[in-house]
């Protein structure tokens, strides 16, 4: 596999060094990008085709992988056959055979350990070759800027991706990710994150809805039930993170507090969501864009165990002022 | 049937322009962005959220979930991501899209400018639950954060002014995570344009994710194990790429030194 730039794609190897500068520094060393910083930005697309085109079978002297000439027992007569004749390759053969071995014991039968820069690989040239060079108008405008409607908070969880679970397009929705799905309440010292995507998205980019999904089976809510938080922290962050929901967990457990503990658990999770929702309140711009309608407010809730989604809004108004 | 209040008033438009001479290019204009106005309009005032999001999950059920129910059973069971991946928050830039994850393979942060903050229990306790739960709990594989082009959290970490006033809540002190990329940028580019620079940093920052990630004890941990990889991605949606790159943080064992 070339290292080479490739239309559409540009990988290094390990041993290339960033720059000259960098052998200086203390940090450790970062392998370079093909294109060193001083050499222009990546070549555009020369071919308008995917540089690997559909898989065609490796075509090489020796075997195929998924073709024998004959069956495993013939096969095995014909190696033995050959270590008859030449008793030397013995110790190789064996070698060989117990690789064949460990390789054949891999649960998904394949030959080579998970390799993440490959799948890596094929998953862009799909989306190249499926989405961005099927929609090339849409590309064009979406890379001259972003006008999304949504803004969208939900959990790190790798199940519950807002572009699988509700088929968001690019363009669509301003995506806000952590564990739990969680909004804590403005907090310019312990919270500039997700403050910053609020503001942007309120201010900047003047999203329509903001939309916070939480789903079933949540790790950081089933933390948040499970741990004391009796001033012991048995984690650095996770406990300190997820005791924002702690509103949703005492509610539940004052009103369901003989349910099964799975149970309680899926109250908090949408309980947990109406927590988030009120803390978006604490927002001025927030609070603003909802008095004028220009904002809306809604929560939701994925559970993948039955495939479902419910969703639900937040009203919020202010009635007019007067003199008493 | 009576005629429409259009067709009445479109008629006496009519009226109007055979009795005036030189009129009618001036109409058609006029009627053309009349048009396009009210399209807009109509557009806009269809636009509902709800009916959006429950057609979203519909297209997802029927087309995904409902199709590979084993699959989707076992995943209810438990997740295995292979990967923890920090994106921007930018509309344009799922990883689920961008990179084809399916459900189950990857783990995602997405915040402003796809920023991965130093070990910091005050102040970055989102970003460390994260990082703490993939490593220690789920045990990913592989740390893979993205950056991407024409980054507006980027372009505001450039735009930062250099006396350190902030004209926003929340936005400048965010992005002041990536103020050591910056000033790796500015010294090294300094003849670049605005532009260029942005970009430049825009990979930096990514860089600068990618060594702040060594200040959570579980990641040294784990590369030490050599459980983890740790790699930088680029997607440049303005020429259709994408680059990766790896990072390599090689700790040896130790060499005693003799005393003599």
């Amino acid at each position: 596999m070339s290292t080479a730039t490739i239309s559409g794609w540009c990988l290094t190897s390990l041993s290339q060094p960033q720059s000259p500068q960098n052998k200086a520094t203390l940090r450790p060393s970062i392998s370079a990008r093909l294109n060193s910083p001083a050499s222009p930005a990546p070549p555009n697309l020369i071919q308008n085709k995917p540089v690997f085109a559909a898989p065609a079978p490796i075509i090489t002297p020796t075997w195929r992988e998924d073709m024998a000439n004959g069956s495993y027992d013939e096969a095995v007569e014909g190696l033995r056959k050959l270590l008859r004749e030449k008793a030397s390759l013995e110790p190789v053969a064996a070698a060989k055979i117990d690789q064949i071995t460990a390789q054949l014991k891999n649960s998904d039968g394949s030959s080579s350990p998970f390799d993440p820069v490959e799948r890596m690989k094929t998953g862009f040239i799909y989306f190249k070759k499926e989405k961005y060079d099927k929609n090339p108008a849409l590309h064009a405008e979406l890379a001259k800027g972003q006008s999304p409607k949504f803004m969208v908070f939900a959990c790190s969880d790798s199940r519950v991706c807002p572009s699988h679970v509700l088929d968001f397009q690019p363009g669509d929705a301003f995506v806000v990710r952590n564990v739990a799905n969680m909004v804590p309440p403005y907090d310019k010292v312990k919270h500039t994150g997700v403050g910053s995507a609020v503001e942007y998205a309120v201010l900047h980019l003047k999203v329509e809805y903001i939309v916070v999904i939480g789903h079933s089976s949540c790790g950081g809510i089933k933390g948040l039930m499970s741990f004391p938080f009796d001033g012991t922290n048995s984690t650095d962050f996770i406990e300190n993170w997820v005791k924002i929901g702690l509103p949703a967990k005492s509610k539940v457990l004052a009103e369901f507090p003989n349910l099964p503990f799975p149970e309680q658990c899926a109250y908090c999770e949408k309980e947990a969501v109406n927590v988030s929702l009120g803390n978006l309140l604490s927002y001025p711009f927030v609070r603003e864009g909802l008095v004028k309608k220009t904002l809306g407010l809604k929560g939701g809730y994925y559970d993948f165990v039955k495939g479902t989604f419910e969703l639900w809004g937040l009203e919020f108004g202010l009635s007019p002022s007067f003199s008493v | 049937m009576a005629k429409s209040s259009t067709e009445v008033a479109i008629e006496g438009l009519k009226r109007l322009l055979s009795d005036k001479e030189g009129l009618d290019d001036v109409a058609a204009v006029k009627i053309e962005k009349l048009t396009a106005e009210l399209q807009e309009q109509d557009h806009e005032e269809e636009f509902d959220p709800v009916r959006r999001i429950k057609d979203g999950f519909i297209h997802f059920k029927t087309h995904h979930f409902d199709k590979c129910p084993a699959y989707y059973k076992k995943l209810a069971e438990e997740q295995h991501p292979k990967f923890l991946v920090f994106a921007c928050s930018d509309s344009r830039v799922s990883p689920s899209y961008v990179l084809n994850f399916k459900p189950g393979e990857a783990f995602m942060c997405r915040n402003i400018a796809n920023m991965v903050p130093a070990f910091n229990q005050l102040r970055y306790s989102g970003v460390g639950a994260v990082i703490e739960y993939a490593v220690k709990h789920l045990e990913v594989e592989n740390i893979l954060v993205i950056g991407h082009s024409r980054c507006g959290g980027i372009k505001a970490l450039m735009s930062l002014p250099a006396d350190g006033t902030t004209s926003n809540d929340f936005i400048d002190d965010w992005v002041k995570i990536g103020l050591p990329a910056k000033a790796k940028v500015e010294s090294e580019w300094s003849h670049a344009t605005f532009e260029e620079k942005c970009e430049h940093c825009e990979k930096e920052s990514v860089d600068l994710s990618l060594v702040n990630l060594l200040s959570y004890p579980y990641v040294r941990a784990a590369l030490a194990n050599k459980a983890l990889k740790l790699m930088g991605g680029y997607y440049d949606f303005v020429n259709g790429t994408f680059g990766l790159w790896k990072a390599d943080f090689d700790i040896k064992p130790e060499i005693i030194i003799g005393s003599s």
